[in-house]
């Protein structure tokens, strides 16, 4: 037995430790995650839940602090060596997002509070522009609310129609619908890459495709997708993309907006306020250049050095080898929780990612989800924001345990263990 | 497993898997829907008042066992009762899954309802618990909206 397994407890000690991924050895890269040494419930923790979020390497806590302690200071304004140095790790983490994406310029990143965030600034700015009345926004109908509400926002302000691309019954976007929804009046798509809801992995590359023979600039919702897929924004085309830094091992409040220079530059600012001026007089303001022109006030400091190190802490253990990992995983539990009786899978595509969606007999989520946790297993239950998705398979909610780099089969094991006791209570 | 067993009495997993008086009241003069967003627990409760008295009282709707059982168990036990007399058990009811119920204080008058006393354990779950509750309360005072527990 390796010196790694004789430290797990003893309910997980396998006979025979074997990683997941070739290139990834999860016991050491689990001792770089603080959080999952702790006990619940008098357990070991086993987190299944980074679909919602996920846990933060001790590098990351370590670069916050370290900003906080030794770097602090405002940025972009200072003449002073503190603002100057905290402006150069700023910046800095700006070029590693850049090249984590193969962005073809560091300022087509915006820095934003998330996903969320950037949806609605897109949906605020582009979309308050471009979009009119009798126009068509084009969605698909696995979104999650934040890429759906901003758009409904916005096609009811500039009396606009909202149109659903529909899915399969195993969550698969139906691509020749989607197709026949794009028209002359559609002015933006908004799709996205993975869902949290479902796992399913959408044909991106083709929605682009087909979106850009009529000239429509096309937004990718990156937020499940970042974690677990290596993306490169140049070659999938997008005009689009955003993220949240927190699923990606990196710290809440802290997102990003991609998008081509040309749409970004011709787009009116989100917000106004310091930084994202040139010069102002009370009779005409000069706007910044990109990407300061849509980060107005003082930016979240900490969170994009945070996310700087996030990012370095993903490339030091390769995208390639995290997606080869996590998809190893994600198949045996699928295996392995289809074998529990009563067991109905919501999202059975063949191109997932990171999210097992499940039903148990007649047991509704949360319930499931309670006597899990008392396992010290951590899954969410719910809508996952994703009502619209819930409705289209006519349930209310389901149970979702969720993949990162750190997760083993034995915790896969652990939940199906769990998943007895649920049958049992409820027996 | 012993907290577990305590949230989940089988006198609260027999009530979620057959509910009592779960069907829409023909006779209702009074209905109200309560909606828990967070989870998607969603019903609608029937009362049939006479005066200050119900007569009858039935739910229908979707939800987890504790929210299910828990409206079970308030139709059963509130069928008969005056307004005033719902208040008081509901009162009672809430102290009791919020542990603001003294364990040896009076439960004589939530009898069976006595079983939810493991909800206190689980502070999530009082929502769930107490769903069908606001959705009576509401029901009560003749309000239209839907109740929400967020």
């Amino acid at each position: 037995m390796t010196t790694a397994a004789k430290r797990l407890p003893r309910e997980f000690r396998p006979a025979d430790v074997r990683d997941a991924g070739a290139e990834i050895d999860v016991q050491k890269v689990r001792r770089d995650f603080p959080i999952l040494r702790q006990r619940v419930h008098g357990r070991t923790l086993v987190y299944l839940d980074n679909a919602a979020t996920s846990q933060k390497p001790q590098v990351v806590i370590d670069a916050i602090r370290r900003y906080y302690e030794r770097d602090n200071a405002n940025i972009h304004r200072g003449v002073h060596f503190l603002s100057e140095h905290a402006t150069e790790e700023y910046e800095g983490a700006r070029r590693k997002v850049q090249s984590f994406f193969n962005a073809a310029d560091a300022s087509e990143i915006i820095f934003v509070r998330g996903a969320t965030e950037a949806i609605n600034l897109v949906a605020q700015t582009y979309g308050r522009t471009n979009v009119h009345a009798g126009d068509e926004v084009l969605i698909t109908a696995m979104e999650h609310h934040s890429n759906i509400v901003p758009w409904q926002i916005l096609c009811e302000e500039k009396g606009a129609r909202l149109r659903v691309a529909p899915i399969s019954d195993s969550g698969e976007l139906l691509l020749e619908d989607f197709e026949k929804l794009l028209g002359p009046r559609t002015k933006i798509v908004a799709v996205t890459q993975v869902s949290n809801a479902l796992g399913t992995i959408t044909p991106v590359q083709r929605i682009i495709e087909m979106a850009h023979r009529g000239n429509i600039p096309v937004l990718v919702d990156g937020a499940q997708a970042a974690p677990h897929l290596k993306v490169d924004v140049q070659a999938l085309g997008c005009d689009f993309y955003v993220f949240s830094g927190h699923k990606v091992y990196g710290p809440t409040g802290i997102g990003v907006l991609y998008g081509k220079s040309a749409l970004l530059d011709a787009m009116p600012p989100y917000q106004g306020g310091g930084d994202m001026i040139s010069s102002v007089t009370f009779e005409k303001t000069i706007y910044n250049k990109l990407p300061y022109k849509f980060e107005a006030g003082t930016p979240h400091v900490a969170g994009v050095i945070g996310l700087g190190a996030a990012i370095e802490y993903v490339n030091g253990l390769g995208m390639d080898n995290i997606a080869a990992h996590e998809h190893e995983l994600l198949a045996y539990a699928t295996e392995t929780v289809s074998a529990i009786p009563g067991i109905r899978l919501i999202g059975t595509a063949k191109e997932k990612a990171g999210v097992l969606s499940f039903l148990l007999d007649s047991i509704h989520p949360h319930d499931i989800g309670t006597i899990l946790d008392q396992e010290g297993i951590a899954i969410r239950t719910g809508h996952h924001c994703a009502q619209p998705v819930m409705q289209r398979f006519g349930i209310a909610a389901t149970a979702r345990a969720s993949f990162a780099l750190y997760n083993t089969r034995e915790e896969v094991d652990a939940l199906a263990e769990g998943m007895q006791k649920v049958r049992e209570v409820f027996a | 497993m012993s907290d577990l067993r305590e949230l989940y009495q089988e006198v609260i997993l027999e009530h979620s898997k057959a509910p009592r008086n779960y069907r829409e009241l023909s006779t209702a003069n009074h209905r109200a829907e309560g909606y828990n967003p967070l989870c998607g627990d969603h019903f609608t409760v029937y009362l049939d008042l006479e005066g200050d008295s119900i007569r009858d009282i039935t739910f229908q709707g979707s939800g987890c066992a504790i929210s299910k059982a828990s409206a079970s168990l308030m139709t059963q036990s509130l069928k008969g009762k005056t307004r005033a007399e719902a208040d008081r058990v509901f009162d009672q009811f809430h102290k009791l899954v919020t542990g603001q119920s003294p364990a040896n204080g009076n439960r004589a008058e939530l009898g069976k309802l006595s079983v939810f006393s493991g909800v206190s354990e689980f502070p999530v779950r009082v929502k769930c618990a107490t769903l069908a509750w606001h959705t009576l309360h509401a029901a009560l005072q003749g309000k239209q909206q839907t109740v929400s527990t967020e």
